[in-house]
């Protein structure tokens, strides 16, 4: 039996990685949708058995205009909130995936592809948040070294000097080393 | 007393308000409320939160109860709201291309006649027009569908209401996607400051005094937690009572700023009702732009709850009847009642009214007979008596 699913997600690397794991899980096709403009009659052409879509997605709403899509009561829509299984409710809201599954696709079929969508989400997420500490500590290493710069030229010391100024400072103060390095560029900023 | 822990979901708008300066200026601490609040980035998902029982309250539509009574829109579960977070705060905003040709037309964008705005609206607009409007059970969706039904005018043959969440009404806008839209603040006036449209209405120019966002948890949870409600609801009132202070809705505008990707300038048009109606227009003086307090605002009229369960019922097929009565089953003065007694909070002897019979400020029985309600017109001058079964 055929399983569509659709998943709604603009970065192509993450929509790659979530469709091989719900190939793994049984689905036989997977339509990504990566664009905004038009989503709920693009979905609604699909004709999918189920749709996933990240939890933190805006367009989320757009596709709550599908619940109500022929006519409120046989809903050919229905949303993937069933107390019966809040285990894995929970574990997909922590996940960050929520899903919307046409009324009457049995539980057993479901089950499979949304613990693999669980697995694929959290995968997606972990990658997310390494890459904003990436991109935090490129930041605060940025910043730091624009604070030793202007100490050395204030103060005609080298830059081992500066940065041990600088940690002794935030010691003292009992910050963040980056945030004492911030406070000083905004202020020679002012300055000027 | 034990801080009591409690978590609520919000989205980021102005009307967020009552949650957030509740956390800033102590109001939950004074009740012994140790507050989380969550931001969510849709209604569905904040919807699902509270379903989940990942928050207790949320910050809601005040439809979206009343669907959950009505079984519309596959809702996970029933909902009921505790008490109004806000009257109002809606404007109405047309395309650029839309605006100049109702500006050759002759309209006068007055920002204030709805049947004139709709009348040149349905002119310039041809065969199609799309409006978009934050979610399908909205205030929003019922101001923009009673504005063009009951305008007496042949609509339009392509008329779609099309869900476009608030954030991204500008760029829908911009890519053509919409004609127009109906939108809580400060989106209208993103739009208007990104020269993508000119407002056209206030939401208070089709209804003078509409319920927008409510105080919402899953039935049976007061009545099961009654202390922590006691204690929510007193918050949320205080917080409430703060915001309807005129001399603080600047402060207001600043913490507001703090936590919304949106600058105090920007939200201060709201909260002043000094509204900016378009790049080269000048600004418009508008009444009751946005309530949190003043005309009885926070208190849950089951009247507010039937008259959108009747439009619903009447838009989805229902019986209009029964929907009325099970919409206002999902409002509760009773708890409104129970809670806030004895803290200040005037409380109206009735718990429904007649909607749109006031033109005037208008005082009415309470039991300390201060309280004053505020002008909730109809633009077509139709009033709505819950208690009379050919109403509408």
């Amino acid at each position: 039996m055929n399983l569509h699913i659709v998943v709604v997600e603009k970065d192509p690397e993450r929509a790659q990685m979530i469709e091989e794991g719900l190939r793994g899980a049984g689905a036989s096709e997977v339509t990504i949708i990566s664009q905004d403009r038009g989503l709920a009659r693009k979905i609604a052409d699909c004709h999918p058995d189920m749709v996933l879509i990240a939890l933190e997605s805006p367009s989320r709403d757009y596709l709550e205009e599908l619940t109500l899509a022929t006519g409120p009561m046989d809903r050919p829509v229905a949303m993937f909130v069933d107390k019966s299984e809040s285990n894995m409710t929970e574990a997909a809201i922590s996940a960050g995936v929520s899903a919307y599954v046409v009324d009457g696709l049995r539980q057993e079929r479901i089950k499979p592809i949304l613990e693999a969508a669980i697995v694929r989400f959290q995968m997606v997420q972990k990658m997310r948040a390494e890459l904003s500490a990436t991109r935090r500590a490129l930041e605060e290493r940025k910043v730091i070294d624009r604070a030793k710069g202007l100490l050395m030229r204030a103060r005609n010391i080298d830059e081992e000097e500066a940065y041990g100024l600088l940690r002794k400072t935030a010691m003292a103060q009992g910050k963040k080393m980056a945030d004492v390095a911030q406070a000083l560029v905004t202020a020679s900023e002012l300055l000027k | 007393m034990k801080p009591a822990p409690l978590r609520l979901g919000y989205l980021p708008l102005v009307d967020a308000a009552p949650f957030l300066i509740a956390q800033s200026l102590g109001f939950a601490k004074r009740e012994g409320i140790s507050l989380e609040l969550r931001p969510a980035a849709s209604w569905s998902a904040l919807r699902d939160m509270l379903a989940m029982g990942v928050v207790d309250g949320a910050q809601m539509l005040v439809p979206v109860p009343v669907a959950s009574a009505l079984g519309l829109g596959g809702m996970p579960a029933r909902f009921e709201a505790l008490q109004i977070l806000n009257m109002n705060g809606n404007v109405i905003g047309v395309s650029q291309r839309l605006a100049a040709r109702m500006q050759n037309d002759g309209y006068e964008f007055d920002f204030r006649d709805a049947r004139k705005a709709g009348a040149a609206l349905l002119r310039a607009c041809g065969k199609t027009l799309r409006i978009g409007v934050p979610f399908p059970f909205s205030t929003h969706a019922e101001l923009v569908d009673y504005w063009l039904t009951h305008l007496g005018l042949p609509l339009p043959e392509n008329l779609e209401i099309r869900t476009v969440p608030p954030p991204l009404m500008p760029d829908a806008l911009d890519a053509g996607e919409i004609d127009a839209f109906c939108v809580g603040e400060p989106w209208g006036s993103a739009a208007v400051d990104r020269g993508l449209a000119h407002l056209l209405l206030p939401g208070t120019a089709i209804w003078g005094f509409a319920p927008e966002k409510a105080l919402t948890v899953r039935q049976g949870w007061a009545e099961d937690n009654p202390d922590i409600a006691g204690r929510l609801m007193r918050m949320i009132w205080r917080s409430c009572r703060w915001l309807g202070t005129d001399r603080n809705r600047e402060l207001a505008s600043d913490i507001l700023s703090d936590k919304l990707p949106i600058t105090a300038e920007v939200i201060d048009r709201a909260m002043t009702g000094r509204m900016l109606t378009s790049l080269q227009g000048q600004e418009q003086a508008t009444s009751y732009m946005i309530e949190f307090f003043r005309g009885a605002a926070t208190f849950p009229w089951r009247s507010q709850a039937a008259w959108i369960g009747m439009r619903l019922a009447q838009r989805h097929g229902l019986d209009p009847i029964i929907s009325a009565q099970k919409a206002a089953a999902t409002f509760r003065p009773d708890l409104y009642r129970f809670h806030l007694r004895g803290i200040g909070a005037d409380l109206p002897g009735a718990s429904g009214k007649v909607e749109g019979a006031l033109s005037v400020p208008t005082a009415v029985a309470s039991d300390q007979g201060k309280t004053i309600l505020l002008p909730d017109r109809f633009y077509d001058g139709q009033v709505f008596d819950p208690d009379a079964t050919n109403s509408g």
